[in-house]
């Protein structure tokens, strides 16, 4: 497939991610600071994230299982999963952090549940793209400039 | 995909016009620590400092921070999280304070009430700036450090 043709399904595939609500400003901050001598730093970042989050998802799922639930060791867990989540700007998987936390707050562990539910999707769904976005951006090489969304 | 270098630089230069000319030529020169238990907020924060020229180390938690002065290292920033085990960046920073740091110490947190904001600024921040860290809120950061400085 011509080169062009490929930089610009990947940049379609790209804008898609924010324009669906997946993506938001922030992976564009991890993108400004990729360069020649970093190239794949956005895709280490993101690697990173999934390897150190699977193991939150572990201790939440497990601190949901218990009977009472701790709600503080909850909030504790979903503050840290909240924050890498920001960090790398995934836009849905933070919502539902942030409901998961209202819900601690006022003890209701059926909304916690729930919510922790929907994070797990997100973050799931977010995953497949992501891979799918990096595999498309690998086989079709570097371009020069980043695509910003369109507000 | 990849933005070149020198876009980002320019975007960062115009964030700071206002201030001294010489605020990229200074980044070059300040050493930087950061303190933070989260490999993620590491890596991401590391490579901010770095892609402005900031050589900059760092560590998992309030009492590494502690002991690499303790070792004779001094920085001109440090940016602290306050969650941290072993020793919150609350504790770190006075501590470090007691031990006479006169660094610029940003805080640097997901933790959004005023009550634990005012909390961390009462043990001896500098400046304070909520999760996640970006280019424009690191600009702003150095401004302080040039104005001190």
């Amino acid at each position: 497939m011509e080169r062009n043709q490929m930089h610009r399904q990947v940049s379609v595939m790209r804008q898609s991610l924010f324009d669906q609500g997946y993506l938001d400003e922030q992976f564009i901050q991890l993108e400004e600071l990729q360069d020649d001598a970093n190239p794949n730093f956005v895709e280490e970042v993101v690697t990173l994230y999934y390897r150190d989050s699977s193991r939150l998802i572990l201790s939440i799922d497990q601190a949901l299982e218990r009977n009472p639930l701790d709600f503080n060791k909850l909030d504790t867990y979903m503050h840290q999963f909240k924050g890498s989540s920001t960090s790398i700007g995934a836009k849905k998987v933070k919502a539902e952090c942030t409901q998961f936390r209202e819900y601690c707050k006022v003890g209701n562990g059926e909304g916690c549940m729930r919510t922790f539910q929907q994070a797990k999707k997100e973050y799931t769904i977010l995953k497949r793209k992501l891979e799918a976005y990096f595999q498309q951006a690998r086989q079709s090489g570097p371009s020069e400039t980043a695509c910003r969304p369109r507000n | 995909m990849l933005k070149s270098k020198n876009g980002m630089k320019d975007g960062l230069l115009n964030s700071v016009k206002a201030g001294p000319p010489a605020l990229l030529e200074l980044s070059s020169k300040i050493t930087a620590l950061v303190v933070d238990d989260n490999t993620l907020n590491q890596t991401i924060h590391h490579r901010l400092l770095d892609n402005l020229g900031i050589q900059n180390q760092v560590v998992g938690n309030g009492k590494e921070a502690v002991d690499v002065h303790c070792s004779g290292k001094n920085f001109d920033l440090i940016l602290m999280d306050m969650d941290m085990p072993v020793m919150n960046g609350i504790e770190a920073t006075r501590k470090l304070r007691t031990m006479g740091i006169r660094s610029l110490i940003a805080g640097v947190s997901a933790r959004s009430t005023e009550k634990e904001k005012q909390e961390f600024i009462e043990a001896g921040l500098d400046d304070y700036q909520e999760k996640p860290l970006t280019t424009t809120k690191l600009a702003s950061i150095l401004h302080k450090v040039k104005k001190d400085g």
